[in-house]
């Protein structure tokens, strides 16, 4: 597409060439099922395990704690389950928090139908939960909590390491959901204390339908997908070997890259915010003023509507997304944005922008100025707008 | 996932704007769902609409349907309006994916909450017009997703 701004890494990102570069070869050239005697299956092999090596660099933990799965939601459904029934015998109660993906959520609703008991802990304004709440929320028969490193709408970063230690303390196994975190800020399972955390490829310039499951060695858990020997026999299935050299050389270039790439972003981000908000009237930020995710941007404009926006967003070739109801395609706006206390008619005038290393500054402007216009016209056309004006008055 | 006539309409919304003291204007919708229009008519004493503007808070549905709505009932009498149904709408924009068909209703909605505003003020009842319903997800036949 011609000028095309992609400004919706949040959702995926562009496959780096690199990337696919690295990938390619496992097509058509060393294209065997790494689990093959004869000598034309080693190269697969060898590339298999490098890029578990790769993956396990960029959170410190080791190699055989790796497991390669479909994607991050795969990743998320196998620690929630496995875990439960792995440690049923210890307790059924599970922490978790209100403003978890979905794959996290949905997981929790199937396990309280199996006679689990999940606690859902608030978050504050900025999206952050409190450390005494959790305390307070752990009990003998806990025995799991799931907390995202860093949440895909607003971009606020959790506290994991203190979340790692409370748990630590408490002898309670802790799981991240570090899709967005993973290849985009510095994460150490050990200074952390994270006993599992799940990963998806294509959300730092990896492939599609590849993440990890990390798991620490100790944890008792089930297979997952019962089969072949393949992830020591935990999650059968051939494994996706360009799948998986794609994810590992991604995890390579961003422990690489990152710091470069953390200071980038965010100076672009801020700019944008900055921008934004002084220069659009009756706009609001949503999520951490600076612990998010540094290529993370979340406006409510009131009284217009998200998906007004993106249509006007996309005619210009930009691409973005909004929690308002209408996109999601249900009656109500993001559960993320509810849960920071945002009424209704606010969130569902949401903008999310996330941008890539891709992304200049020309952009960035491009985007303010065009977003000025935008809001204007819309809400030249809102009832909501003509109310308050009047109210002014 | 819309048709080129519905993004005609959101690019160039037909009647946008207010009527300074309104023979009827209507408000339904709500901000919970996201979606709110207004309608403003002038009718003249023939019962003549002859003149309408809308304002719409809301998707790229809402903004096409209310603006084709007022398409539909400019020039038309207070019966003829009434006539005006959400399917009406729909066709004539080449219709809406399913997940927005219930924006049709809330333009059909503020028609007749328009209408109905008209009635009250000018002490008349309106053959076939019941008070309207506000909450609009209270009448749609979608599913929830």
């Amino acid at each position: 597409m011609d000028n095309l701004i992609y400004l919706d890494n949040a959702a995926t990102t562009r496959v780096s060439e690199e990337v696919l570069n690295e990938m390619l070869p496992f097509f058509r050239e060393t294209y065997s099922n790494p689990s093959a005697v004869y000598r034309f299956a080693g190269e697969s092999k060898k590339a298999v395990d490098h890029a578990r090596k790769r993956a396990a660099e960029l959170i410190g933990a080791n190699v055989e704690e790796i497991y390669f799965t479909g994607g991050g939601s795969e990743s998320d459904n196998w620690a929630l389950k496995a875990v439960a029934e792995a440690y049923s015998f210890k307790g059924k109660h599970i922490i978790t928090s209100k403003i978890e993906h979905h794959a996290i959520l949905h997981t929790c609703e199937y396990l309280e139908k199996q006679g689990y008991e999940v606690t859902y802990l608030d978050v504050d304004e900025e999206g952050k939960i409190s450390l005494e709440e959790l305390k307070a929320a752990i009990r003998p028969d806990t025995i799991l909590i799931s907390i995202m490193a860093a949440n895909n709408e607003i971009g606020t970063i959790e506290p994991i390491a203190e979340i790692g230690k409370i748990a630590h303390e408490n002898g309670v196994l802790f799981h991240t959901d570090a899709v967005q975190a993973y290849g985009h800020i510095p994460i150490n399972v050990d200074d952390m204390n994270i006993d599992m955390l799940s990963a998806s490829g294509h959300k730092f310039n990896g492939p599609k339908g590849i993440g990890i499951l990390y798991i620490r060695k100790g944890v008792k858990i089930r297979s997952f997908i019962h089969g072949g020997a393949q992830e020591r026999s935990r999650r059968a299935g051939t494994s996706n070997v360009p799948g998986i050299v794609g994810f590992g050389k991604a995890a390579q270039i961003a422990g690489e890259t990152m710091e470069e790439r953390v200071a980038k972003e965010t100076a672009l981000r801020d700019h944008l915010m900055e921008r934004v908000l002084a220069e659009v009237p009756y706009v609001k930020l949503n999520g951490h003023r600076t612990d998010r995710l540094p290529n993370n941007v979340n406006f409510c404009f009131r009284f217009i509507e998200g998906e007004s926006l993106l249509i006007l967003l996309d005619q210009l070739g930009v691409c973005a997304s909004s929690g308002s109801a209408c996109t999601s395609g249900s009656l109500d706006p993001s559960h993320v944005l509810l849960a920071i206390g945002l009424p209704h008619e606010i969130a569902h005038g949401s903008l999310r922008i996330t941008l890539s290393e891709e992304t200049t500054l020309e952009d960035i402007d491009f985007v303010a100025d065009e977003l000025k216009k935008i809001v204007g016209r819309l809400r030249g056309m809102s009832p909501l707008y003509e109310d308050f004006v009047k109210k002014q008055k | 996932m819309y048709s080129e006539k519905v993004m005609d309409h959101f690019n160039n919304p037909r009647n946008v704007g207010e009527i300074e003291n309104p023979s009827g204007v209507g408000t339904v919708g709500n901000a919970k769902c996201g979606d709110i229009m207004r309608m403003y008519f002038d009718i003249d004493e023939q019962g003549v609409i002859r003149d309408v503007k809308f304002k719409t808070f809301g998707c790229g549905a809402a903004v096409a349907t209310s603006s084709m709505a007022t398409e539909l009932v400019k020039g038309k009498t207070v019966k003829e309006a009434l006539e005006v149904t959400n399917k009406a709408v729909m066709e004539a924009l080449d219709g809406l994916p399913p997940v927005k068909v219930h924006c049709s209703l809330l333009a059909e909605e503020a028609i007749h909450a328009a209408l109905w505003d008209y009635a009250q003020k000018n002490h008349i009842v309106i053959e076939g017009l019941k008070e309207p319903v506000n909450d609009i997800a209270e009448k749609s036949e979608d599913e929830e997703y």
